[in-house]
């Protein structure tokens, strides 16, 4: 979990920091994601090094999703009678939503690739081949932002509890100040990478990109 | 003060079990939790019915054979543990409810009482050190680092009550298994076996059907003898130590 989990921290950082563009205006934006396919060139064929991080994080995706399919597995044999009532005292909300939020999380996965990577759905009929173009079209719709903002407060959610428990499963939280720091860790990237996405839906809404 | 009992009754592993409630009257603010079942014993008993079996010895906090679910908190309302747990606590006219340890790893025997053999198991995969019985070594012949006898000393007051599987979501051992990995481990005398130790746990611990941690926390705050969840960080990373030494 612990792993996989950082590959995806790091790619959401980059991707979140990418998605910034939007705000240098159209042909910024558009002329970032063709050189996405163009970088590396001539090293590596166009669009090359675009598929070798998809590869990574497909295998990453998988690890991901089948380790937390046999925690939550194993959760569920180690404990088949359920206590009458049971506190939680100490439990974030987040780390008892950590599989929920996860299969949320993947939900939308499949929902934003279908919006703008395999589909390239444009709600409002507009041209789909303009990442631009698209990316506005897309949260000028009120609740199409909407539905990117709640699976940003999921994914915030999830980086949360998961940055922290990266680090205790990495072995890295041996004592009390190092266990502070990685649970402040968890709330810096979980600000900043659920805030950071949010910001251009919530700027098309309001009229600033367009 | 009056309280209302719901008790989990179980006559054996095999049957069925389910709650059972019970108005307790005259019992007084000093009596210990333990001590208020044993007077509810001594009314069923009165009235000829069977008596609620449940695990004490010490009743002093210290050996870790005591341990219920009280009102959805492992050990009840205090950081402690049930015999240390006093009425006091309590409102009259309070319901109390009471049942055992939930996991599949801690099979019940009867009513609160259930079996905790996958932990003396675990203790024997690793959970111990090897050496010459017969006359004590001179004491100062092993110096130890006081940072790492104080860390040693403090996980090693883990009396394995079994509180943080029972309050764990995922039903994990790992705190327990942390605490033993983290104070053989501090100490020179535990060096020699300290790969093969957490290799042997882990794989007992999953063995036993116990769950996978997530790093929740619940366990820590469950645990009387406030545990820190850094053991488990030592665990992996004894497990990681060990993996790349080819165990």
């Amino acid at each position: 979990m612990a792993a996989s989990g950082i590959i995806f921290i790091l790619y959401v950082l980059a991707h979140m920091y990418g998605n910034l563009k939007a705000f240098s205006g159209h042909d910024a934006y558009n002329e970032y994601a063709h050189h996405l396919r163009t970088i590396g060139q001539p090293m590596l064929p166009h669009g090359n090094l675009l598929w070798l991080m998809r590869i990574g994080l497909i295998v990453a995706l998988v690890v991901h999703v089948y380790s937390a399919a046999a925690l939550w597995r194993r959760a569920r044999s180690a404990r088949s009678t359920q206590y009458v009532m049971k506190k939680n005292l100490a439990s974030s909300f987040s780390s008892r939503w950590m599989r929920w939020g996860g299969v949320t999380i993947l939900l939308f996965l499949v929902w934003h690739l279908a919006n703008f990577t395999i589909g390239k759905v444009n709600i409002q009929g507009g041209e789909t081949n303009d990442p631009y173009n698209l990316l506005v079209d897309t949260f000028e719709v009120w609740w199409m932002t909407l539905i990117y903002l709640a699976a940003m407060f999921a994914l915030g959610m999830h980086l949360h509890h998961g940055t922290w428990s990266a680090a205790q499963t990495l072995g890295l939280t041996n004592n009390a100040k190092s266990r502070r720091n990685a649970k402040t860790l968890g709330w810096i990237l979980a600000v900043l990478v659920a805030g950071g996405f949010s910001l251009v839906p919530i700027f098309v809404l309001a009229g600033v990109i367009n | 003060m009056k309280v209302t009992l719901k008790i989990w009754r179980q006559p054996d592993a095999q049957t069925k079990g389910a709650m059972h409630t019970y108005d307790l009257d005259g019992v007084s603010s000093d009596m210990s939790f333990l001590e208020m079942l044993d007077v509810l014993n001594e009314d069923l008993i009165a009235k000829g019915e069977d008596p609620v079996a449940f695990d004490s010895d010490c009743r002093e906090g210290i050996c870790g054979m005591c341990g219920l679910m009280i009102n959805g908190q492992a050990h009840g309302p205090e950081v402690t543990t049930t015999c240390q747990l006093h009425m006091r606590s309590f409102k009259d006219g309070d319901e109390i409810v009471i049942e055992p340890w939930r996991a599949d790893a801690f099979p019940v025997i009867k009513d609160l009482v259930v079996d905790r053999g996958a932990f003396d198991r675990m203790i024997q995969a690793g959970g111990f050190i090897s050496v010459n019985t017969g006359s004590a070594p001179e004491a100062h012949s092993v110096p130890v680092p006081r940072d790492d006898a104080i860390r040693a000393f403090n996980v090693a007051t883990c009396i394995g009550c079994g509180a943080c599987v029972a309050a764990c979501p995922n039903g994990s051992a790992s705190l327990f298994m942390g605490a033993k990995i983290t104070h053989l481990g501090e100490l020179p005398q535990g060096q020699p076996e300290r790969d093969s130790r957490v290799v042997g746990m882990v794989s007992q611990h999953d063995a036993e059907g116990f769950g996978g941690c997530t790093n929740i926390g619940e366990c820590t705050a469950a645990c009387p003898k406030e545990i820190p969840l850094d053991v488990i960080s030592q665990l992996n990373r004894d497990l990681q130590t060990a993996l790349r030494h080819g165990h």
